[in-house]
């Protein structure tokens, strides 16, 4: 993975300085509230319903185990011992205090972590394909140009006061992994003809209150071109995007505004201005930012273990989870391992510092030290040894993280909501703890096949709810708390948003509502149909009527 | 008379912020003015003409306006109605490196030490801290981070064309690996 140089270096550890000073004149009350409120916002600190929350950046979802022990020995130290991987591949502590954050952010910076940008209205965490580099059906490693793009909206200091917040999501596989059609700009890494690597690019896709599916703002992108043409992009967003409200204000609004052509118009005249001069990545930089992706020392195993077929042929148990946690790996002999953190009773995403360190080490002893965060919340080891994969089934059920559902029902997509978030209209965790009750037959689930079930606890969509084979969405009825219900959205190349059904459900109904929307499914699906292929055939109507139809 | 600071330096403030004026009668007989854009584009010849004339521009103003002018303008201001408004960050550098603006790029309005070093790599080299702050304390803002990742005003190479250069040991965490 990525290794600071003095330079990365020298600039977190400045930012520490800054930040540990801006937080000395806030609470000396030589600056204001309001005035702190960016400053903190930027460095990854929001004030929560009941303390401080504090998301970390994992860049591009990558983690070395020295990084991972990090994060469980600040959740132990200045947290309650747990914390919970989110939906674009940060970490959040939610109990630190305010004085602690500067020390945090020093524990960080020793491990070349920060939290830089993790929140305010300025470039995100920069997220990609957390199976990049290991998935045979990849085009371009695009991990070389997250870093990339990761140094680039790292201070930009043009872009720091936007509108509003600014996602990107990186791609380089035609299976899009990253969600990149509901990031503000998604970028995917392509080939042209004559096989040069350069990017398509979309911008003004997004969820939220307008969800969005991204428009191609340009087919082929020299690679070189890239922050040029960033650049452009933002300097846009940035001169013209609504600042008079607050809903309005992310790019996607601007884009449907002045429509997708008049836009891209704009941009490329912007572009042209800087094309081929300064900021044109040379290809030496891309080289020597990829050497630091170059693959680890694989052993030469010749094609599938034998050991592992015999294994999955004798262990049911075991087979299934190959089935649901296993992705195959581009090199013969090696897998690629998802540990849930979906299992029933515990928080989706959440982990304790005790797990954390045992994950830690399971990644050195079978994965070459480093793992991966996925935007579903969910952890990877991408470089495990097929002859192993028995031994490390057994350490991750005793972990806790062998839940054989990985795409299934009950890998359910979670915001913190109510219980820990203060724009929350709704819990979110304990509706998740519910469904995750009520299917907890895995031999049905194995058979109802992949379906994503995405909860939000509002409109912000931290859940990704829109797109969910079933999402849920909290409201606020008077005070009371409820769920909305749609279906039909799906997520990667084919992304659709989903369509609500119908009047919300009180927290206690909701089990009820997402089994007989299973149940139309089981009775309607034909062959090997998953949940998303009958909705799509057969339309809201029989959903509808079966779960209305039962409920009033 | 009200501190200034101006290539880095705390300095007296010559200028007057002219913030309303709409017509040659608003300005005062000397001293050095700074009008809005409106104002100049009415009476360019004649403000030009009083000499010692800047133009300041909020943040919906386009730039564009003062292309033809940028030449003959000692002084550019830039306001920031609040400091969470950024516009003013893109005003700045078109001004720097699409209209080639040489004179003194001011911020002016609600500009505070936390937001100086953006202020500074975007352009500006004047900064006229809102008047309830001290301008020697806000100083130090301008030198929170000793280098950046982009190209700057003062420095119009980004860093990934600068690495490895002069800096002997850069190169060196830079073998490949994993770990």
């Amino acid at each position: 993975m990525y290794r600071y140089d003095q330079y990365d270096q020298r600039f977190i550890n400045e930012r520490v300085v800054q930040f540990r000073d801006q937080t000395r004149r806030f609470l000396a009350g030589e600056v204001t509230e309001d005035e702190f409120r960016p400053l903190r916002l930027q460095n990854g600190l929001y004030i929560q319903k009941y303390a401080p929350m504090l998301r970390i950046a994992i860049p591009y979802g990558l983690l070395s185990s020295a990084q991972l022990r990090t994060l469980a020995h600040i959740g132990r130290k200045y947290d309650r011992g747990y914390g919970h991987f989110t939906t674009r591949q940060n970490l959040q502590f939610n109990w630190p205090r305010l004085e602690d954050v500067p020390d945090i952010l020093e524990e960080l910076a020793r491990v070349q972590m920060h939290a830089i940008q993790t929140s305010g209205n300025c470039v995100r965490n920069i997220t990609t394909d957390h199976f990049a580099g290991v998935a045979g059906d990849e085009i371009v490693d695009p991990r070389p140009y997250c870093e990339l793009l990761r140094q680039w909206s790292t201070f930009h200091p043009e872009f720091a006061y936007l509108p509003r917040k600014f996602k990107i999501g990186v791609s380089g596989s035609p299976v899009d992994r990253a969600a990149t059609l509901i990031h503000d700009i998604g970028v995917h890494a392509v080939r042209d003809d004559a096989g040069e690597v350069g990017f398509r690019v979309l911008v003004g896709g997004g969820l939220g209150r307008t969800p969005i599916i991204g428009h191609v703002i340009r087919e082929f992108l020299p690679r070189g071109e890239i922050l040029n043409y960033l650049d452009a992009i933002m300097r846009m967003y940035n001169r013209f995007g609504r600042r008079d409200n607050k809903w309005k204000a992310r790019i996607k609004i601007l884009v449907k505004d002045m429509g997708i052509d008049a836009f891209r118009e704009h941009v490329e005249a912007d572009w042209e201005r800087v094309r081929g001069g300064a900021g044109v990545v040379p290809d030496e930089e891309i080289a020597r930012l990829a050497s630091f992706f170059d693959a680890p020392p694989y052993e030469d195993l010749s094609g599938e273990d034998t050991s592992f077929r015999a294994a999955i042929a004798d262990n049911r148990a075991f087979s299934n989870w190959v089935k649901r946690n296993v992705f195959p790996h581009k090199i013969p002999g090696y897998a690629v391992v998802t540990l849930s953190l979906k299992k029933t009773g515990v928080p989706p995403g959440d982990a304790t510092s005790d797990q954390m360190d045992a994950v830690a080490d399971l990644a050195d002893a079978y994965s070459f030290g480093e793992l991966r965060v996925s935007h579903e919340q969910n952890l990877i080891f991408t470089d495990v040894r097929q002859a192993e994969l028995l031994t490390l089934w057994g350490e991750l059920k005793a972990l806790g993280f062998a839940t054989p559902n990985i795409g299934l029902l009950t890998d359910i997509v979670c915001c913190p909501g109510g219980d820990f978030c203060s724009l929350a209209n709704a819990k979110s965790i304990p509706i998740a703890e519910s469904i995750q009750r009520r299917f907890d037959d895995l031999d049905y689930l194995y058979d109802l096949g992949e379906i994503d079930l995405n909860i939000s606890g509002c409109m912000n969509a931290c859940g990704h709810h829109h797109i969910g084979n079933i999402g849920v969405l909290g409201v606020d009825k008077n005070g009371q708390e409820w769920y909305q219900v749609s279906i039909g959205g799906d997520q990667g190349e084919r992304a659709s948003l989903g369509k609500v059904i119908g009047p919300s459900f009180a927290a206690a109904e909701m089990p009820d509502v997402i089994e007989r929307l299973v149940d139309v499914f089981v009775e309607r699906r034909q062959e090997d149909e998953r949940f998303i292929d009958t909705v799509r055939r057969l339309g809201l109507e029989p959903f509808k009527e079966r779960v209305y139809a039962e409920a009033h | 008379m009200p501190k200034l600071i101006k290539d880095r330096v705390v300095v007296d403030d010559a200028w007057t912020l002219l913030r309303d004026a709409a017509s040659l009668d608003d300005l005062p007989a000397a001293a050095p003015v700074i009008v809005p854009l409106a104002l100049w584009q009415q009476q360019r010849d004649a403000l030009a003409a009083r000499g010692e004339v800047g133009v300041w521009l909020a943040p919906t103003d386009d730039p564009d306006a003062l292309a033809r002018d940028v030449h003959r303008l000692p002084l550019i201001a830039v306001d920031f109605p609040q400091f969470t408004d950024g516009r003013g960050y893109s005003t700045a550098r078109l001004l720097r490196e699409k209209y080639h603006f040489l004179g003194e790029l001011r911020a002016v309005g609600d500009v505070l030490r936390d937001q100086l070093y953006y202020l500074q790599a975007c352009g500006f080299n004047a900064f006229a801290i809102r008047s309830d702050r001290d301008a020697n304390q806000a100083l130090t803002g301008l030198s929170d981070f000793s280098d950046n990742y982009q190209a700057t005003a003062t420095q119009p190479l980004p860093l990934f064309r600068r690495r490895g250069i002069g800096e002997g040991d850069a190169s060196s965490p830079g073998q490949p690996g994993r770990r």
